[in-house]
């Protein structure tokens, strides 16, 4: 175990653990966009700044990112003060910038007392934060379909070449994490569309609803060794097949008995 | 032929010193980026040309000795006649002829291609002499200029892979690393690390596997320090990469170059391959056991793969952009193994180390700042070129001593050191000691040693706004406060140029310009205002021009200035022809007048007026 203090407060934490898991164990509030249990942190966000130090830094202090910052023996550290207020409120203040019309943001501006931004807006900006959370589970997935491409401001998320991504399955992963629901996807019919490309969707051979992309299904099968109809049914169907047969079974155990 | 004992290097080293002392005169033409820019690629074949078709005695095509980079730029293209030492500057392919006829064949010496020092007047004959070399100090930088990069031998004979074979005789890698802690160097790449220290953490750390790493990325706007070694001396960086996998026991090693430097990775391949014939890199080398082999890698010339952990990403293939480094990369670095990673300059200071002595290279320099540091000196001085002086060594020293003033005799404003990510020094602190600490005392860097002297036509504002414009296209975009945060900076700067901005934009700014510092990621963005903050720290006068008076004192933001003409107009007509917007009106011998309202403000009419007639209001 390491011993450490947060906000005064003395504190144990597992050897290996970030600074902002014990934080939050705590029940200590931070703003944190870019850290998911899901993925690996990265520190893109700053926004879980906090200050440490330690007795023998002779008064020195230094702002680092909770998210990445590993616990250690006699840390001594703050997650709230005005230098950090300040970080934290500029950082929103920024984002705010670049995209206005985020429910999200304004949410976590509001708390920092920011109804709009300090900076000219840009009118057409997208909710796309740059957390990377879409690219880091998109490659935790095996796939790096997508990823960040081009520079600073200019930066956006895409498939290769700005095209639609030969790689992608069709998993929504990156919908589904993404705060901002910037990422969008469609289902119509039996065809989905995220990223530009179109997947078919299989259909429930009982009740012809539609379920996950072909290959989505491919990919599930082949890396938990699935069997090849495995998908064949819906959850729905699959469920209600399998208390069938549960019942039956059942029934059959009460005939022998007697 | 495999060199495959210290004792077998010892009797080339004597036959390629043999061979050397044979050829009389060497004629060492300079193809550093400056001189190649001015076509001595043809000086060089048209020497090779006269003397292929001429018998001359003492003289044949072995004295035709390409080099890199001689140093002094601004008299480009140069042609050095060695033993004596004779400098030719500007010369041009049509002089070739007469430098055979005369000065090789005759001993004559060829006046106008002589240097005249325009401050005193002064002819020089030989290069040594020159104020411009006289005072420079070289270590880093002994062979670039001096011997042909594409030639082993030409290395070998000026004592090169000595060192090495001094390490592999009899010094164990403690020792190795106790002799560079002890000569106090210090990272060149800018930041300044102990190196000693650097190695010995790495050397400590547990690990199957460890890497040597060179840094030849250099992209700071106006530096070649690093481009001139690796091209003139590339062997010098192999033979510290060597020492360095000796002394932290790692067995593969990178020089991660940016693709702009094509005659780097020319010359550094050819000289990795020479190497790995004669058995100084790969398996054993010289018989010690020392298994030890590099490789290029190319980068993509993104300024952010400077930076250690961006540049170990690009290494391995992934997306060149940074990580925090609360694990420093000397114990994760590449492909999460201990990673030594050292600037080229420093990488050229380490053979000198060994052979000369830990306490011979403290006693150069200051202090905390020891040895030499190479700088290239750019922008509005007399003398632009690459130059290594000792630490400790005054700004005022190296821009007039050394860099013979400002351009024209123009008004010093101001020198900018450590490139976009440094700052910019006033006129006051001319007297400065140029050393790490005294430089970052002063809100300024080191930096890798990028100089640009700036004059009384810059401005400073506009100067602020061009290196916050450079490093808006290099953020990488990972994190919030570099990306979005030096975007704005930099649009704010834009509107005080545009004489736009308030009072409020200016206390924004450095709102603003506190959180970048604090909160970003790497170095580029902790780093990243600090083209606002140190002109605005010695510069605010300017500043304040701008944004009250809408003025620009240095004559450049062209929404606040107007070009008029004066009573001292000739009427040559010369503004009128080149004038891009039809905005000067006027008859020959009579004053022109130029229209503000149609003027573009592009300055044409002002560089090509001969008799000062223009005014920037």
């Amino acid at each position: 175990m390491v011993n450490l203090q947060i906000n005064g407060k003395n504190v144990q934490a597992r050897e290996g653990e970030m600074l902002l898991a014990v934080i939050k164990r705590l029940g200590i509030n931070i703003p944190a966009q870019c850290q998911h249990e899901a993925i690996e942190p990265t520190g893109n966000c700053r926004l879980c700044m906090v200050e440490i130090t330690r007795e023998d830094w002779g008064g020195w202090k230094k702002c680092v990112t909770s998210c990445l910052y590993p616990v250690e023996e006699g840390l001594i550290v703050e997650t709230h003060n005005d230098k950090l207020f300040e970080i934290r409120k500029t950082i929103l203040d920024l984002q705010l910038a670049r995209s206005p019309h985020s429910e999200y943001l304004q949410k976590m501006a509001e708390e920092y007392g920011l109804e709009k931004s300090s900076y000219p807006v840009e009118p057409d900006g997208d909710n796309c934060i740059m957390c990377y959370a879409c690219t880091r589970i998109c490659e935790l997935l095996g796939k790096s379909a997508i990823s960040p491409t081009q520079r600073g401001h200019n930066k956006i998320i895409a498939g290769p070449f700005g095209e639609a991504p030969p790689d992608c399955i069709g998993c929504l992963s990156c919908a589904h994490i993404c705060p901002t629901d910037h990422i969008k996807w469609n289902d119509e019919g039996d065809i989905r569309t995220i990223w530009n490309k179109n997947f078919n969707l299989i259909t429930c051979k009982k009740c012809g609803g539609k379920t996950i992309t072909r290959e989505f299904a491919d990919y599930l099968i082949e890396k938990r060794s699935l069997p090849p109809a495995y998908f064949d049914l819906c959850d729905k169907c699959k469920r209600h097949e399998t208390a069938i047969k549960m019942g039956s079974l059942v029934i059959k155990a009460r005939e022998a008995a007697i | 032929m495999k060199i495959d004992t210290i004792s077998k290097l010892d009797k080339w080293r004597k036959e390629c010193h043999k061979k050397q002392l044979a050829i009389k005169t060497k004629v060492l033409v300079c193809l550093g980026p400056g001189c190649l820019a001015g076509g001595s690629d043809q000086i060089y074949e048209e020497f090779l040309k006269i003397l292929e078709k001429k018998n001359i005695d003492n003289i044949s095509v072995e004295s035709i000795k390409k080099t890199g980079c001689h140093g002094f730029c601004a008299r480009g293209p140069l042609v050095v006649i060695e033993p004596q030492g004779i400098f030719y500057s500007k010369v041009k392919k049509t002089d070739v002829a007469e430098i055979i006829e005369k000065t090789l064949l005759k001993g004559e010496l060829i006046d106008k291609l002589l240097y005249k020092d325009p401050g005193t007047g002064t002819t020089y004959t030989e290069w040594r002499k020159i104020p411009f070399y006289e005072r420079q100090q070289k270590i880093a930088l002994r062979n670039v200029g001096q011997i042909d990069p594409d030639a082993i031998e030409d290395y070998i004979a000026v004592g090169g892979y000595a060192a090495l074979a001094k390490v592999l005789k009899g010094m164990r890698p403690a020792e190795v690393i106790e002799q560079l802690t002890k000569s106090g160097l210090r990272g060149r790449g800018g930041a300044g690390f102990l190196t000693g220290r650097k190695w010995a953490t790495c050397a400590k750390a547990e690990s199957d596997i460890r890497y040597v790493l060179c840094n030849g990325d250099e992209g700071d706007p106006g530096a070649f320090m690093d481009r001139c070694i690796m091209e003139g001396d590339p062997h010098t960086v192999l033979e510290g990469m060597i020492i360095c996998a000796f002394a932290v026991g790692s067995t593969e090693g990178y020089i991660y170059v940016r693709e702009e430097y094509p005659l780097a990775v020319v010359n550094l391949q050819k000289a990795i391959d020479e190497a790995r014939n004669y058995g100084l890199l790969g398996d054993d080398i010289l018989g010690s056991g020392l298994c030890f082999d590099v490789k290029i890698s190319k980068g993509g010339g993104a300024f952010v793969c400077g930076e250690s952990s961006a540049l170990m990403k690009s290494v391995a293939g992934e997306i060149g952009e940074p990580r925090a480094k609360y694990v420093r990369s000397v114990l994760k670095g590449l492909h999460d193994k201990p990673t030594v990673l050292n600037n080229v300059e420093s990488f050229a200071n380490i053979p000198v180390i060994i052979e000369k002595g830990a306490d011979w290279f403290a006693s150069i320099g200051t202090k905390k700042s020891t040895g030499t540091k190479a700088f290239s000196l750019a922008g509005k001085i007399r003398n632009t070129g690459l130059i290594e002086v000792p630490m400790g060594i005054t700004l005022r020293e190296i821009i007039y001593d050394i860099g013979g003033g400002v351009l024209d005799n123009r008004e010093f404003k101001a020198v900018q050191t450590g490139g976009p990510s440094g700052g910019c020094l006033p006129a006051a602190k001319l007297d400065l000691q140029v050393d790490f600490d005294t430089l970052t005392e002063n809100g300024s860097m080191m930096g890798s040693g990028g100089m640009v002297v700036m004059d009384d036509q810059n401005c400073m504002v506009d100067v602020a706004r061009y290196f916050l414009n450079f490093l808006v296209e290099e953020s990488c975009g990972k994190c919030v406060p570099c990306r979005e945060g030096l975007y704005q900076l930099h649009n704010l700067c834009k509107k005080i140029c545009d004489g736009e901005a308030t009072d409020d934009d200016l206390r924004l700014m450095e709102d603003l310009s506190r959180t970048i510092v604090s909160a970003s990621l790497c170095g580029l963005g902790q780093s990243g205002p600090n083209p606002f903050l140190s002109t605005i720290m010695y510069f605010r006068d300017e500043y304040m021009a701008h944004i009250r008076d809408k003025k620009c004192p240095g004559g450049v933001c062209k929404s606040l200035i107007t070009y008029r003409i004066n009573a001292d107009c000739d009427g040559c007509m010369a503004c009128l022809t080149v004038c891009t917007s039809d905005a000067i009106t006027g008859e020959k011998k009579k004053r022109h007048v130029i229209d503000e309202i149609k003027c573009n403000r592009c300055g044409a009419c002002y560089a090509v007026c001969n008799v000062n007639a223009i005014d920037i209001i």
